[in-house]
Formats: structure tokens, C-alpha cells, sequence
């Protein structure tokens, strides 16, 4: 009896013991999991690329667009060579913002964007944008990267000024290796 | 430890192999080394609830520190990075250090010997489990003697500010990752004793309602604290080896980490709650001395609050940025957790119901959990609505509400609890007048410290923050004063218990006569070392 109770005890131990190795990879599971759920849903669309669609422009609007540039701990000089442009909803527009790398060492960075107000994010369309992927600069190299966006017509009256933010980051580990 | 009642006929039943062999004077080791190499229960409970006391008073100076630049607006008596590191430790310690141990110190305690068993099913891994818990206190203390001090990120961990920190944040994360595993190993002892060492007889559903609870916090803690220890993992990898779960520039996302945070963190406050709720559920029928209403129902809504606490994680992050549709559910499923918990206080107020009521100590304790934890369930109704948490969230309202289910909840229940048992543990009773006085004390200051936080947090006093608008000065000062009178009377606390074990009354077997799980009918005041080695048949 004593030794079954031993035996017992041990089969549940060992079975509880997995239950909770296998919920600390359920934690790393989740990061896959969110990301699925987040292309599925749509819901961190700030990051993707819009399609073009045929859009009627709305010339009874204009909508000003602020851009803004930072770079978040990067040996970078990073701005837009206009600070403001004016936009009717609807029409296709570029700007462009020039990044130069002051560091003797290739870095790898990546854009995040972000506006103001918050939820005009999901208004401005971006059909291409350097912020879609990693951005790879050799010692002292110069680049001038586009931004092409449609404003939404859809856009609520209200809003008639749209901030628009980039920030760099270093992508660490990466050593400007892309 | 001489007169040992149930020792005489050995049986093969022992769950754990201890030196003595079979003779008949099995005390412990003397002196320091007792404590160091015990794999008793009883020796192991006492630890865990003397460490959970010391961990509650470092933790208790921290919020005094925290009341007393409080105490006026403007910047007095810290700078901003050390009032942050204030908050996150004081978080930390208290809910790691001080709350959750103290359950387990009754686990330990009580357990065995409410289910006739000789001692926990690893004894040995038990005394493992206890001892890892000095080191990661250790860890978190120390952390604020490392360059840049203790993380000031909040008990939350948060990213991206975790990612930033300095070296004390390493610190922090490994005792999170002890701290984790000596919770997981003592749920599993707690599980394998509950499941496997009952006395014969002792049916699940005659089991009482604390084994219940435990039963079931054991389960939520292997199912949830993983996930918190994969969290700080991907934290620790994003801070040293180039993995980029939560740093947006490598393609992660901060928000990420709040989802794996709370889907720990949820079942956290549950695992938190419960174990109370189990010690409310044997005060209140011995002090009413009528059975408990609605055993069964109280089983089952415990098991469902534990299910539902899985499925309303998302409530504590309503302002992320979350579709209309997610915030809707996660409003919904919370909301349901009151049906369960009102169970819960109904069958409370119902075993009351016409019962011959005493107030003793215990009881008062469990009356004050009972008014206390109800409010702060209902402010917690209030903060699921998604309209109202975006106006309150991060203000003082929320500080307000989970002071009261976790001081008027879990530490009300914790003092019921000590008071309840203490005369069983230490064949001594405590003073009746100065429990009292402790409890009017506690229950008055403390309603002092955070009711007015209510007030604070509707008025919009953000949270975390350590100047204020001189607007909230008056509800300050007398949150701050009530914080200077509530430590106080945790001083009585220790004054009561250290005179209770030294110079009691001799208590009798069961001194509450409406108490009746085997602790107090089958075994003497105090219980000997050893108990049950030949286990009570139930009928």
C-alpha cells in the first residue's frame, strides 16, 4: 500500500509537471497566436500596406498633413523634406523623407508609425511605405525613401489636420546585417 | 511532543521517509538546523507564514514611504525614480512575498490535517519549495542596491520600460522565475496530497471548503504561473540576446506582452482570492455554529470562478486599442464573474442566517472580509464597464478597488484565518480584547487609506505618480494618515501572536464550538509533531 501510494503519487507529479512545462510553451505560443489574430482581424493595420483602390476624390476637403521624424537611439539623421503638405481625401500623394547613417558601422532600423489623433491611423492609407520593412544603411550612406498614401474619404468631418509620426528603431542583434 | 495519541500502531501508510525510523519520540532536530532541514508540515507552515509576515512588513514600509511623499503635493521625500521603484517593489513583494505565502502557510498547516493525512506527499520537495522563497526575496531586495536601483516599471513588468531598465530588472525577473517555481512545485504537492493521501472516507465532497479552495488554486497556479515565467523570459531574451518579442522595431509589440502578462495575471487574483474565501468558509459556520449553506454550490462556484478567471484577461487593458467587439466580450465574461462570487456571499450571509452568532476575533475578521471584499467586488463591477475603466483607468478608483479585494479580501482573511488556528497551532490562546482592538484598528485605518481613494480616482488623481494637483491634497493626507495607522496596528499584530506563543492561556482541544473538521474533533491542542499516521476512517 505504502509503495503503491509512492507510485501514485509519483504518475500524478510527473503528469502535472508536464501540464506546467507545457503552459510555459503555451506562453511562447501566444506570440504566433496574436500575430495570426492581428493579420485575421485587421487590427494593427498601421503597419500594412493598403491596396489602391479607385476612389473618388473629394475636392470639397482638404485634409493638412504634419510630418514628423524621430530616431530612437540611432546614429541617424532622419527627416521629411517638406514639414506640411495640404491633401484632399481621395487623391494619391508622395512625400519623402531623406535618412542619412552618421555611424562608420552598417545599421539595420526599422519605422514604426504612429498619428495624431490617434484613430486617423486607420484613415491614412499607405499603398507603399519604407516603415513596411527593414531598413539596412552602409557607413555614411544617404537614402531617400517614399511615402505613398491615399487619405480615406471616409475620414470623419472633424478631423482636419492628420500628424504623422516615424520613429526609428536600431533593430538590436542585427549588426546592419538586414 | 511526548503524548502522541495516534503513534502507537504504525501503519504503512507514511508519504514520506523521515530519518527516525519507527521510534516513538520523533521531535525535530534542536535549533537552527531544524528549520533549514525540516520536511515536516506543521514546521514548513510556520515558516512560510513567518516569512509571508516579514516579506508583509517590508513590503508595508514600502507603502508607508509611498503615503509619506504623498503626503503632500510637490516632490518631499524621495525622487521620482525611487517613489516608482517604491510602487513596483511594494506590488511585487506583497503579492509574491507576502500574500501568496501566507496561503501556502496554511496549506501546509492545515491541509494534512484536515484530511487525515500524515503529512504533505513530498515532504522533502516541500522544504525545497519553502526555501527557494528566502532567495527570491533576497533578489527583489537587492535589486535595490544595483546600479539604477529596482525596476520602476510597476508590479506589471510592463514592455517596453522593462526592456530599458537596468541590471536590478535582471534581478527582478530571476526572482519572478524562483518565485514561479516554488509555487508550482508546492500546487503540485498540495494537488498529489489532496488527490491521493485522504483519510479513507474523506469523500471530494466532504473535503472542507478551504481543501476545496486550495484544491483549486492549485490548479489555476500550474496552469498560470508558466505563462508569467514565459513572459519575463521573452523580456529577459529581448533585453540580452537580440529577440525582439516586445520591441517594435524588431517586428514585436508591446501590447503582446500585457496579453501573456494577464492571462497569468487574471487567474493571479483568483489565486490570490480564493484560498480566502476557503478560510471564511470555515470561520463563519464555526462561528454561526450552523453548517455551511450550500456546500456543494459553493464547490462548483468556486471551480467556475477559477474557469472564468481565464477568460477576462483582456479587462485590464480596455484602453490598448482593442475592436469595439473585443472589449464587448471581455465586458460580458467579466461581468459573469459576479454570479459566481454572489454565490459565494449569499451562502455566506445564508449560513449566518438564524445561526447562533458569536464575535470573537476570527469572526469579526470574517464579517469585515465579507462588507470589505463585496465593495471592492462591486467597484470591480464598475471598472468592467468599458466606458467608465477608460475614465477611471490608471486613476486612484482602481488603486481603491484592488485594495479592497486584496487588504479587505486576502490579508482580512489571512488575520481571520491566524486568529482562527492559532490557539490549535500553538496550544495557546491569544488575547481576546487585543484581537479585537487589532481588528477595529485594521478595519478602521484601512477604510481610511482607500476609501477616499475612490473619491481621488473619480476626481481623475492618476495612479503611479508621485506629485499631485493640489486639489487632492485633503483625501491624501488622510489616506497618508490612515497608511501611518494601519502599520501601527500591524505592530499589535506581532505583539499579540509572539505573547500568545510565549505566555497564552492554555487552549482547549476546540476551543470554537461550532468548528468540526478533524483538526479540532480527532486531534489535541496543540496537534503532536506527527498526525494521522494511522488515518481516521471517516463515515
Amino acid at each position: 500500500m505504502a509503495t503503491n501510494l509512492k507510485t501514485e503519487n509519483r504518475r500524478l507529479s510527473r503528469r502535472l509537471t508536464i501540464v506546467a512545462i507545457g503552459m510555459f510553451g503555451f506562453a511562447f505560443a501566444l506570440v504566433p497566436f496574436y500575430n495570426q489574430i492581428c493579420a485575421a482581424l485587421g487590427i494593427n493595420s498601421i503597419e500594412q500596406a493598403a491596396e489602391a483602390v479607385n476612389t473618388q476624390v473629394d475636392t470639397s476637403r482638404t485634409v493638412t498633413i504634419e510630418l514628423d521624424s524621430n530616431a530612437h537611439n540611432l546614429p541617424w539623421r532622419f527627416k521629411p523634406l517638406v514639414a506640411e503638405l495640404k491633401v484632399h481625401p481621395g487623391e494619391l500623394a508622395m512625400v519623402e523623407y531623406e535618412i542619412v547613417n552618421v555611424r562608420e558601422a552598417p545599421v539595420t532600423g526599422q519605422a514604426v508609425p504612429s498619428y495624431g489623433p490617434q484613430n486617423a491611423g486607420e484613415y491614412f492609407k499607405k499603398i507603399e511605405c519604407f516603415c513596411f520593412t527593414h531598413q539596412t544603411l552602409a557607413p555614411g550612406e544617404t537614402r531617400r525613401m517614399p511615402v505613398v498614401f491615399v487619405v480615406d474619404p471616409k475620414l470623419p468631418k472633424h478631423v482636419n489636420t492628420i500628424a504623422v509620426s516615424y520613429t526609428f528603431f536600431e533593430v538590436a542583434g542585427r549588426g546592419g546585417k538586414g | 511532543m511526548s503524548a502522541v495519541v495516534h503513534d502507537h500502531d504504525h501503519p504503512h501508510g507514511h508519504g514520506h521517509d523521515h530519518a527516525h525510523g519507527h521510534d516513538h519520540h520523533h521531535g525535530p532536530y534542536g535549533g537552527v538546523m531544524r528549520w533549514i532541514t525540516t520536511t515536516n508540515h506543521k514546521d514548513i507552515g510556520t515558516l512560510y507564514l513567518w516569512f509571508s509576515f516579514i516579506m508583509f512588513s517590508i513590503g508595508g514600509l514600502m507603502a508607508v514611504g509611498i503615503r509619506l511623499e504623498l503626503f503632500s503635493p510637490g516632490l518631499q521625500v524621495m525622487d521620482p525614480d525611487f517613489f516608482n521603484q517604491l510602487t513596483t517593489m511594494h506590488g511585487l513583494i506583497m503579492v509574491f512575498g507576502a500574500i501568496m505565502p501566507v496561503f501556502v502557510g496554511f496549506a501546509n498547516w492545515q491541509i494534512p490535517m484536515m484530511i487525515g493525512a500524515p503529512d504533505m506527499a513530498f515532504a522533502r520537495l516541500n522544504n525545497w519549495s519553502f526555501w527557494l522563497l528566502p532567495f527570491a526575496a533576497a533578489l527583489l531586495v537587492l535589486s535595490f542596491f544595483m546600479p539604477g536601483g529596482a525596476p520602476g516599471v510597476g508590479w506589471t513588468l510592463y514592455a517596453p520600460l522593462t526592456v530599458q531598465m537596468g541590471i536590478g530588472m535582471d534581478l527582478t525577473i530571476f526572482a519572478v522565475h524562483i518565485l514561479g517555481m516554488s509555487s508550482i512545485l508546492g500546487s503540485i504537492n498540495i494537488i498529489t496530497t489532496i488527490l491521493n493521501m485522504r483519510a479513507p472516507g474523506m469523500t471530494l465532497m466532504k473535503m472542507p471548503l478551504f481543501v476545496w479552495t486550495w484544491l483549486i488554486t492549485a490548479y489555476l497556479l500550474v496552469a498560470a504561473m508558466p505563462v508569467l515565467a514565459g513572459a519575463v523570459t521573452m523580456t529577459l531574451t529581448d533585453r540580452h540576446f537580440g529577440t525582439t518579442f516586445f520591441n517594435a522595431a524588431g517586428g514585436g509589440d508591446p501590447v503582446l506582452y500585457q496579453h501573456i502578462f494577464w492571462f497569468f495575471g487574471h487567474p493571479e487574483v483568483y489565486i490570490i482570492a480564493l484560498p480566502g474565501f476557503g478560510v471564511i468558509s470555515q470561520v463563519i459556520p464555526a462561528f454561526s455554529r450552523k453548517p455551511l449553506f450550500g456546500y456543494a454550490s459553493m464547490v462548483y462556484a468556486t471551480a467556475a470562478i477559477a474557469i472564468i478567471s481565464f477568460i477576462v484577461w483582456a479587462h485590464h487593458m480596455y484602453t490598448v486599442g482593442m475592436p469595439v467587439t473585443g472589449q464587448l466580450f471581455f465586458m460580458y465574461a467579466t461581468m459573469l464573474v459576479a454570479v459566481p462570487t454572489g454565490v459565494k456571499v449569499f451562502n455566506w450571509v445564508a449560513t449566518m442566517w438564524k445561526g447562533s452568532l458569536t464575535f470573537e476575533t476570527p469572526m469579526l475578521f470574517a464579517l469585515g472580509f465579507l462588507f470589505m471584499f463585496t465593495l471592492g467586488g462591486f467597484t470591480g463591477l464598475v471598472l468592467a464597464i468599458v466606458p467608465i475603466d477608460i475614465q477611471m483607468h490608471d486613476t486612484y478608483y482602481v488603486v481603491a478597488h484592488f485594495h479592497y479585494v486584496m487588504v479587505a479580501g486576502a490579508l482580512f482573511a489571512a488575520f481571520a484565518g491566524v486568529y482562527f488556528w492559532l490557539p490549535k497551532w500553538t496550544g495557546r490562546m491569544y488575547n481576546e480584547t487585543l484581537g479585537q482592538i487589532h481588528f477595529w484598528l485594521t478595519l478602521i485605518f484601512f477604510n481610511m487609506i482607500f476609501f477616499v481613494q475612490h473619491f481621488l480616482g473619480m476626481a481623475g488623481m492618476p495612479r503611479r505618480i508621485p506629485d499631485y494637483h493640489p486639489m487632492f491634497e485633503l483625501w491624501n493626507k488622510i489616506s497618508s494618515l490612515g497608511a501611518f495607522g494601519m502599520g501601527l496596528a500591524q505592530l499589535l499584530f506581532l505583539y499579540i501572536v509572539v505573547k500568545t506563543i510565549r505566555s497564552g492561556e492554555p487552549a482547549p482541544q476546540r476551543p470554537w464550538e461550532g468548528a468540526d473538521s478533524l483538526e479540532w474533533t480527532h486531534l489535541p491542542t496543540p496537534p503532536p509533531y506527527h498526525t494521522f499516521e494511522t488515518q481516521p476512517v471517516i463515515k
